[in-house]
């Protein structure tokens, strides 16, 4: 093999420590420090390494280099014995202030309802990279493990201490620590009583395995649900600061337009307004949000535009507009044997170009911020996955230091990582700053349509050789734009080459759910449907013959057992299909069964069966949940969602024209969890969402013979006449 | 300009002073701090904004304030009764049909004014009556399970 995975790149820790900062947050010494939270016991994590893990999605310009800095998570036993946990982690809807509030509860022996979590705040929770790339579990869920272990032993030595006992012979349980032997015990709030101990420990600290666990690993519902089903929970939005305005911005009538001419006069007549114009930028506010939206209609500005390209050409337009000097990060190329020969000997050969449209996350709640300034220090509320993140574009939008930036996030109504960026919290600030009061900017759903970035388009083309028996002998790749996660085959070829060719996008493009594993899955597993299907072999079994990867053989025959797929029966307009794949630690096979209407050429997803596999299973119930969340998502980038756009516009920013999954739309979804509580967890937010595209493609084509090579399958809802 | 002063929300009878082409959606969230009703996307497409007006599920984000006169609005803040949640709140807390949750509040006065109308709804009645409303986070399955408990449960009450 030659090349390097984008992964391995990613996690050379040189290109991080090069440039490490100080660390500033617990610089001061530990004594003021334990006085500043007000005494108790602290454990704080050093991180091993940087854990720079940085996501493989190539940014919309918004991925600045940072720097882990060397805490990772810390947790607090004040005086009175309650719990709280610092993570600079986000909820976001993947519920993982439950799971990870599992995890602590489960290391420190502590009822669940002990903890507190606080997440995502820049000023009390440690740096953190942002929350993607399905890192929070296997990462900050195995660092907090570790803190909590530590702050158990903590706890059992001061037991120990005071009792002149050995801490061997203690036992701590339910928030308490006891001595067998002489049936002493203390509450954990009796122990942390005058204490000023802040400890520091080693990211390698041993953690009680998954077969021991007794809170984790147990299906827990969302930690303050309550506050969701009474409408109570504030989410970014639904803050509100003394003397607050609301603002809008007049937005640039194309992508790359640039400002002419402003006339402001008008909107800063109107009564109690604030207008705003810095370079290109043009923002208003006013006290109401129906007068601050006059306002905006108010303003007279002229736009220069240029001239840019068009969703009808995107596909021709990828394939020429090749990166040839892409960044080390962005590179991915892979060999082995000879494709050429290795083709030119096969019994069949397949050869096809798949393509994939640029998609929209359209979280139900659009961006918003809150941003308030006090003399020259600023605070801002707003949803995003990389807190930190957004501050470092605070600073540098308005020069200031870091530490005159403070970011909260509260739990968000949903990301699918369409939430890296500060834009709406940069657009809030400048603002405020011109108002000289709060701001709360909430965009709409156009604009989070339009200026959003987008998940990539992508041209795939795949030529693949087996030999008359049903082994795979030559498999070449090549991925143009959508992105490098999960390229390579996870199939047995001995002749391979995958390729990923970064290209100079026509719109601003950044992460997305599972990035463009999504993408790569539906190319290789329709692929791979063809090929058994040019040996004339049943699907499963075709794959079974090239695959030895245990884990993911191991769900593959799970998802078929469940689903019945050897004793399926053909009807009419009904077909099966399967695919699965590995992907961030899961492991996934997903069946598919789908009715096509022959009249109206429409198509039912009529039942999903998904196994997986994410090593130890932290919360069941989370993990159904979340899997069928992502199973419903992947219908709208199979079927139906695109982007279109043309000359800087994008033509259908609505609900109304761009169709996401609708209640009609949900098949019966049944999901398998394989359980391996011998493997690390890791994170299920985004890989159960790359199953079901080809799936559904492959059932498809069982049931059609039509073979669908683009994402989405369906033009205006509706099987395309010919493919 | 004209102005609205008063709203009936909740059984309870508030005072302010709005725009009437104001969006009753922003009124409600703006001017009352009743917050629990959200905005999704303004267009009348996703049916996060939804409030029950007289009893009939309405989107507040395309109800102009000055329309609303003297009806009754009931808000996802005025289904809990004396500390007791709402069987259709009750039963998305049981379900746990949520994930990010920012569309709870309209689907679960949709699922209210629903079994209303139709205490015994089968799943096939439930996915008609409901398409209207989007979780982007894909719990609909859950949701559709969450209605059938409270109807259940409602009916077992009767
Ligand atoms: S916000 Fe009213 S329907 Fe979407
Ligand atoms: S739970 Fe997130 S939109 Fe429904």
């Amino acid at each position: 093999m030659s090349g390097k995975n984008m992964n391995e790149a990613a996690l050379e820790v040189e290109r991080y420590e090069a440039r490490a900062l100080p660390l500033h947050y617990f610089a001061l010494d530990r004594r003021s420090f334990m006085k500043s939270i007000g005494g108790g016991i602290a454990i704080l994590l050093i991180a091993k390494e940087t854990l720079g893990f940085q996501e493989s999605g190539r940014g919309g310009g918004f991925m600045r280099e940072e720097m882990p800095r060397a805490i990772d998570a810390w947790l607090h036993i004040d005086p009175d014995g309650h719990v709280t946990v610092f993570t600079g982690k986000v909820e976001i809807g993947q519920n993982i202030r439950t799971s990870l509030s599992q995890t602590v509860a489960d290391e420190l022996h502590v009822e669940l309802d002990e903890i507190e979590m606080v997440m995502g705040d820049t000023q009390l929770t440690p740096f953190d990279m942002g929350t993607f790339g399905s890192r929070s579990t296997p990462q900050m869920g195995t660092e907090l493990r570790r803190v909590s272990y530590a702050a158990r032993e903590v706890l059992v030595g001061l037991a120990a201490k005071g009792w002149n006992a050995n801490a061997a012979d203690l036992v701590a349980e339910n928030g308490k620590v006891m001595d067998p032997s002489s049936n002493r015990s203390a509450t954990y709030a009796e122990l942390a009583q005058g204490q000023l101990l802040a400890q520091d420990i080693p990211a390698e600290d041993p953690v009680t395995p998954a077969t021991e666990w007794k809170i984790a690993g147990k299906p827990i519902h969302k930690i303050g649900a309550r506050d969701f089903v009474t409408g109570k929970h504030k989410y970014t939005p639904d803050l509100k600061r003394p003397g607050m305005l609301y603002g809008k911005v007049v937005r640039p009538i194309a992508f790359g337009a640039t400002l002419t001419s402003a006339d402001l006069r008008a909107a800063k007549a109107m009564p109690g307004v604030v207008a705003v114009q810095d370079g290109d930028f043009i923002g208003v506010a006013a006290p109401d949000e129906l007068t601050a939206e006059r306002a905006a209609a108010a303003v007279k500005a002229e736009w220069k535009t240029v001239p840019q390209s068009s969703s009808g050409e995107l596909f021709t337009y990828l394939k020429e507009h090749v990166d040839e000097d892409p960044q080390e990060e962005n590179r991915f190329r892979q060999t082995k044997g000879s494709v050429e020969q290795a083709l030119s000997s096969a019994a069949h050969c397949v050869d096809a170009t798949y393509t994939i449209a640029y998609i929209a996350h359209c979280p139900l709640e659009p961006r918003a911020a809150l941003a308030e300034w006090n003399g020259d220090k600023l605070t801002v509320w707003t949803e995003t996955q990389r807190p930190f993140g957004v501050r470092q574009e605070l600073t540098e939008a308005f020069h200031l230091p870091e530490e005159k930036v403070h970011v909260m996030v509260p739990d968000m109504g949903a990301a699918y990582g369409g939430k890296h960026s500060g834009e709406c919290a940069v657009e809030a600030a400048r603002i405020a700053q011109a108002a000289g009061k709060p701001v709360h900017l909430f965009w709409t759903r156009e604009e989070e349509f339009t200026w959003a970035y987008f998940r990539p388009a992508g041209v795939i083309e795949i030529k693949a050789g087996v030999s008359a028996d049903g082994t795979l002998q030559a498999w070449e790749f090549h991925n143009y734009n959508s992105g490098a996660a999960a390229i390579a085959t996870m199939y047995e070829v001995p002749n391979q080459l995958t390729e990923f060719h970064p290209v100079k996008a026509p719109l601003r493009q950044g992460s997305y759910r599972s990035l463009a594993a999504a993408a790569n899955h539906f190319a290789r597993e329709s692929h791979m449907d063809d090929l058994a299907h040019a040996c004339g072999m049943d699907p499963l079994e075709f794959r079974m013959k090239n695959l030895q990867h245990p884990r993911l053989r191991a769900v593959y025959e799970a998802a078929a057992q469940q689903f019945g797929w050897s004793g399926r029966r053909k009807t009419e307009g009904h077909g099966f299909g399967i695919a699965g794949g590995i992907e961030k630690g899961g492991h996934i096979a997903t069946f598919a069964e789908i009715a096509v209407d022959s009249s109206s050429r429409e198509i039912q997803i009529v039942r999903v069966v998904q196994a997986f596999d994410c090593g130890a299973i932290m919360n069941p119930d989370g993990l159904k949940n979340s899997i069928a969340g992502a199973i419903t998502m992947g219908i709208g980038g199979a079927l139906y969602e695109a982007i279109e756009f043309d000359n800087g516009r994008i033509l259908n920013p609505h609900f109304a024209q761009y169709r996401v999954p609708r209640f009609k739309d949900e098949p019966k979804i049944e999901v398998v969890l394989v359980n391996r509580k011998d493997q690390p967890s890791f994170g299920a937010g985004e890989t159960p969402i790359v199953g079901l595209a080809p799936a559904v493609g492959n059932a498809i084509f069982d049931a059609t013979g039509m073979r669908l090579r683009s994402m989405p399958m369906l033009r205006d809802g509706k099987l395309p006449a010919k493919t | 300009m004209a102005r609205v002063t008063s709203l009936d929300v909740n059984n309870r009878q508030y005072s302010l002073d709005v725009d009437a082409d104001a969006t009753l959606l922003s009124a409600l969230r703006d001017q009352l701090d009743l917050t629990g009703t959200k905005y999704g996307c303004g267009e009348g497409e996703c049916a996060a904004c939804t409030v029950l007006i007289d009893g009939n599920p309405r989107h507040s984000c395309r109800t102009r304030v000055g329309d609303v006169g003297k009806r009754k609005i009931t808000t996802i803040e005025g289904l809990e009764k004396n500390g007791e949640l709402h069987p259709v709140q009750q039963a998305f807390l049981d379900v746990d049909a949520m994930q990010c949750a920012y569309c709870t509040s309209g689907m679960i006065l949709g699922a209210v004014a629903m079994l209303e109308r139709n205490a015994t709804p089968s799943e096939a009645e439930i996915v008609e009556y409901m398409n209207g409303h989007i979780c982007r986070c894909g719990a609909y399955q859950r949701i559709t399970e969450a209605i059938q408990l409270a109807a259940t449960r409602m009916q077992e009450k009767v």
